[in-house]
């Protein structure tokens, strides 16, 4: 049981860092950035590349998909998103999704449709016991890596210059124009880091189940995209929460009920929560004095 | 008096819509000059052009000397003027404080704390509810807060669109106060009102507005007895 639990918070985990991209993209933008999860897809094969073809070392190959992810974040919103800054959020949705397929064919291109198989990073490393419970190291590694984004993020909105200027956008792009926030450089900022987050999820998810396709990436950012919104979208505890949540119902419902119908609980939970709580868990409806 | 802001025959257009018909119009140094007009007359639109929000498609708009047309919106603040909106759009999920600091946004991180404390003497409201979330204030303390926050960029032109609205008389009359006494303490105010009376009173210069044009223009108090004026905006 401990077990489960503990690989359920780490894929959780996995989930909440996609989850901030998300989370954080419709927080600025009021977008969904349905390619999101073919980011992460982009940043595992440019990781797998650096480390099986180039020999580069594990922590600069981690380290060059990063940048890879937040240059094409960046690329993906000047070039399809920018432009329907003021269209309506059905096309940009479109887009968004046109986008999704696009990489998933640039990757089945470049990349072929047979899996790669990702490299166990961790296989020196003797698996981990904490009370009983077995779990792989990778597990561990998850969880602290989504702990430390999460504490660098909540500091980075809350404290810094940028991340106030932000929350200041997400909530009202004309004011924060009148303030002198460039409202465009923001937006960028914004892609980029959840692109940048992107990359790491990639690598740790790829890490953890090794199989690596061009649709990988698909299954994974629908889920995370539900953490989202399970957690309340444009909330970044909210992502946390959500991500961990559908994390722990994945892998019980797997190892308990059914592994065929895990999928269609993750889900089912997801639509009873929404009906009672439709703004999910820590949604944002601060009630405003006019 | 030198000119600090000079408007020429501007013409702003929503798409097909001609809501700004060749206006005109000029701020000079230490005034108060307030544009008065009914609904849907132009007011903020002019405003927001001024502010860089709006493009017109035709005409100029010279701030001390110089065109802030090319000039990006989000750098107009920089240039010196500062534009409080209309409704307030505090933002309501940061604090007071973090409110004062977005509208120092452009200065050097050294200048805030001073800044900081002149506005806060200016609105001694505001200290006690620094920590507090913008959006549980109430209509009256939210309309200070964004005075104060336009005021964080220290203007030397402050644009205020609708200060009174849905406020209760007496945090008009001390809504006005504040104006006034910014004036005095050197800013050049434009102030767009639809409660004639009260920014005629303080006005030193004024135009009226109707459907995108200017039709009338003089001193506060010409206007304030001008039978025309009496009769569209201040009942009689």
């Amino acid at each position: 049981m401990l077990t489960h639990l503990i690989n359920g918070i780490s894929l959780g985990s996995i989930y909440a860092i996609i989850a901030l991209g998300y989370t954080m993209v419709y927080g600025i933008a009021k977008m969904l950035n349905f390619a999101h999860g073919d980011v992460i897809m982009v940043g595992s094969y440019a990781s797998f590349c650096f480390m099986m073809y180039k020999n580069v070392p594990v922590p600069l190959a981690l380290l060059l998909s990063i940048v890879i992810c937040t240059v094409l974040g960046i690329t993906i919103e000047r070039l399809a998103y920018k432009p329907l800054r003021s269209a309506t959020s059905l096309a940009v949705l479109i887009t968004a999704i046109g986008m999704s397929y696009f990489l998933q064919n640039l990757a089945l291109i470049i990349w072929k449709a047979d899996p790669k198989w990702y490299p166990d990073i961790f296989k020196d490393t003797a698996a981990i016991e904490i009370g009983g419970a077995v779990v792989k190291p990778v597990a561990i590694v998850s969880i602290l890596v989504n702990l430390l984004i999460m504490i660098t993020l909540t500091l980075f909105t809350n404290r810094t210059r940028m991340g106030k200027a932000m929350r200041a956008v997400s909530e009202d792009k004309g004011a924060a124009t009148l303030m002198g926030i460039n409202v465009n450089s923001t937006i960028s900022i914004t892609f980029a880091i959840g692109s940048g987050l992107a990359a790491i999820a990639g690598f740790l998810l790829c890490t953890t189940y090794s199989r690596l396709e061009p649709t990988t990436g698909s299954m994974p950012g629908i889920k995370a995209f539900t953490a989202a919104v399970f957690g309340g979208i444009g909330s970044i505890p909210g992502a946390m929460i959500g991500g961990i949540l559908l994390g722990i119902i994945e892998i019980l419902a797997r190892a308990y009920l059914s592994s065929e119908l895990a999928d269609a609980i993750v889900f089912g939970v997801l639509i009873i929560v929404l009906l009672f709580k439709p703004n999910g868990l820590l949604g944002k409806k601060i009630r405003e004095k006019v | 008096m030198k000119t600090v802001l000079k408007c020429e025959n501007l013409h702003v257009y929503y798409g097909s819509i001609h809501a700004i018909k060749g206006v005109s119009f000029e701020v000079g140094e230490g005034e108060i000059v307030t544009l008065i007009g009914a609904n849907g007359a132009g007011k903020s639109t002019t405003l927001n052009t001024v502010g860089g929000l709006l493009r017109p498609r035709e005409g100029s708009v010279e701030f001390e000397g110089k065109s802030i047309l090319g000039v990006a919106p989000h750098k107009v603040v920089s240039q010196g003027m500062a534009l409080c909106p209309e409704g307030r759009r505090v933002f309501a999920q940061l604090s007071v404080r973090e409110n004062l600091e977005m509208g120092a946004y452009t200065r050097p991180a050294s200048e805030i704390p001073g800044t900081l404390q002149t506005v806060y003497e200016h609105f001694p409201r505001l200290k006690e509810r620094e920590a507090q979330m913008a959006g549980t204030l109430s209509g009256g303390e939210q309309q200070m807060l964004a005075m104060g926050r336009a005021l964080m960029s220290k203007p030397r032109l402050l644009m205020l669109d609708e200060p009174s609205m849905g406020l209760a008389p007496i945090l008009v009359d001390q809504i006005f106060d504040i104006i006034r006494a910014l004036n005095k303490a050197g800013t050049t105010i434009l102030l767009v009102e639809q409660n004639a009376q009260m920014a005629l009173s303080i006005a030193d210069r004024a135009y009226v507005l109707e459907t995108g044009r200017i039709v009338n223009s003089g001193t506060g108090k010409d206007l304030l007895n001008d039978d025309s004026v009496r009769k569209a905006y201040l009942g009689g």
